[in-house]
């Protein structure tokens, strides 16, 4: 299979206010890859991955998600496809129980009820959430809250993953663990973070974004210990490869 | 403590429907439309009337014994609104002060009696939104409205009061705390930032629900919230119904309470 790729070519994005978020970005994701997207605070990975469902349109160039371009006719299309996590649970948990809130996806995908309640029930279990299912999402910890978040996105079945800080705000055990279950997903994933060793840890590829533009793309090994690289754009080595 | 347990403790509220009972397993709409019905009668009836009122008691008594829902949770609830009915009906007394009835030892105005009329009403209705809440679960009531043809706007616009009323609060309580840590005595603490605060709050709220929309349209929302089919109209459910809409009108229609102090006065004398 290799119709799950993400490929971005020459996107440039402006803000109605002017700003230049993104100049020309180019990359391919090829199918199964887990890729994480660095850079500073405002260099554009928040931008970045808000294209990657068609919430905002490139200014120029295309983005391909799959065999579909990205327009605002593909749009829909193109949800069903790629599920985004939002950095803010809180804002990713709309609905008044845990169990509506996984449902709304599957629902709005037009499935019967019996398939609905399966998918639920898959997705919590997947996260270790099936216990959560009637609680309230303001009853939960952030740690669940974000455990949720992921199964209301994976009840949707995309076929890649976007996910924007995914461990903001958790405990190490629950960071842990995220870490963990991360990696026994198997589809495209794309996580944009400032936590690098959870990219060593998850991802296998690396882009580094530096005001607007790739700066560099490669097997995340290499790029994260690569400390000028890094601290040319405001980061520093990975924890893990630090010697104190 | 966050905000929700300092002050209306509606986390409380909803762990209260999660019981199992027989008032609990009824379907949310016959529920919804009991109450309805409930609180339609109650306010018809006219302005001085109390002794009809009486009976009408047996209603949230019931829900409050068989959903075993504590008693003292919803008299706490009941006194908290209850300023709102107190000064609705406060003045009542001197501004009607003809005189209504006269009991051996002192009179009674006609602007006490419906104070007295306005708090009965008072608390039977609220008692009664309350523990439709507490048996049937807020986003219960929410999709019993939704399914009973309410419309979908309506329905989400409560779903979302709901959902981050809390949220909201909790921001709001974090930017005063912030504002009182660097602000001494009296200054900081003035209308001018006050006002600025609230600008603030509305402009985080602007961004968030934009945020929130865009997680909406990430899984597909087209304007209308789907809920699943939780329940189906049982025949228990239309029992309960038609046993609720003949005690609302016996006790309506017929003046029962009346009848029953004439068979004991008789039975006295």
């Amino acid at each position: 299979m290799s119709h799950h790729i993400v490929e971005f070519k020459d996107v440039s994005f402006c803000y109605p206010d002017g700003t230049e978020a993104l100049k020309g970005i180019n990359f391919r994701i090829t199918h199964g890859e887990s890729v994480g997207v660095v850079g500073a605070n405002g260099a554009g990975k928040s931008t970045l991955l808000q294209h990657m469902n068609g919430y905002l349109m490139p200014t120029s160039g295309t983005v391909t998600i799959g065999d579909l371009s990205l327009t605002k006719r593909t749009r829909r299309e193109i949800r069903k496809k790629v599920g985004i996590v939002f950095q803010n649970p809180d804002d990713q948990l709309f609905m008044p129980t845990v169990f509506d809130d996984v449902a709304f996806g599957p629902l709005n995908l037009g499935m019967d009820e019996a398939s609905v309640r399966e998918r639920v029930c898959e997705a919590l279990n997947r996260v270790n959430s099936l216990a959560l299912q009637d609680k309230p999402p303001h009853h939960l910890s952030c740690g669940q809250k974000s455990a949720v978040a992921i199964a209301s996105v994976m009840a949707m079945e995309p076929d890649i993953l976007a996910m924007d800080e995914p461990a903001a705000n958790l405990d190490p055990k629950s960071r842990r663990s995220l870490i963990v279950l991360l990696k026994t997903f198997r589809h495209s994933k794309i996580i944009a973070s400032h936590d690098l060793d959870l990219i060593l840890d998850v991802c296998e590829r690396c882009i580094v974004i530096g005001d607007g533009v790739v700066v560099a793309d490669g097997p995340s090994a290499e790029i994260l210990s690569n400390r000028t690289l890094l601290e040319e754009n405001s980061l520093e080595l990975p924890l893990s490869l630090q010697r104190r | 403590m966050t905000f929700d347990e300092q002050y209306f403790d509606i986390g409380r509220l909803d762990r209260l429907s999660y019981r199992e009972t027989c008032v609990h397993r009824l379907d949310p709409r016959a529920k919804v439309i009991a109450v309805m019905l409930f609180l339609l009668t109650v306010i018809s009836f006219p302005k001085y009337e109390i002794v009809a009122l009486a009976p009408f008691f047996l209603f949230p008594v019931l829900l409050l014994t068989v959903g075993e829902i504590p008693v003292r949770f919803i008299i706490k609830k009941i006194i908290v609104v209850s300023p709102f009915a107190i000064f609705i009906g406060i003045f009542n007394p001197l501004l009607d002060a003809r005189t209504f009835a006269v009991i051996p030892g002192f009179v009674v105005s006609a602007g006490w009696v419906s104070f007295f009329s306005i708090l009965l009403k008072f608390t039977l209705t609220i008692s009664a939104a309350l523990l439709l809440i507490a048996t049937t679960s807020f986003p219960g009531v929410c999709h019993a409205l939704r399914r009973l043809g309410f419309p979908a706007l309506f329905v989400s616009q409560l779903l979302f009061l709901y959902r981050y009323l809390f949220v909201l609060m909790e921001e709001a309580m974090r930017i005063i705390r912030a504002r009182d840590m660097r602000s001494f005595g009296s200054r900081g603490t003035g209308r001018k930032v006050f006002v600025r605060i609230i600008g603030i709050l509305f402009l985080r709220t602007v961004d968030r629900a934009e945020r929130i929309y865009y997680a909406m349209l990430s899984r597909g929302f087209q304007g209308d919230i789907p809920s699943l089919k939780r329940s189906r109209m049982a025949l228990t459910d239309l029992a309960f119904l038609s046993m609720m809409i003949a005690y609302l009108s016996i006790f309506r229609f017929f003046p029962v309470t009346e009848g029953i102090g004439r068979v004991a006065q008789e039975l006295l004398g």
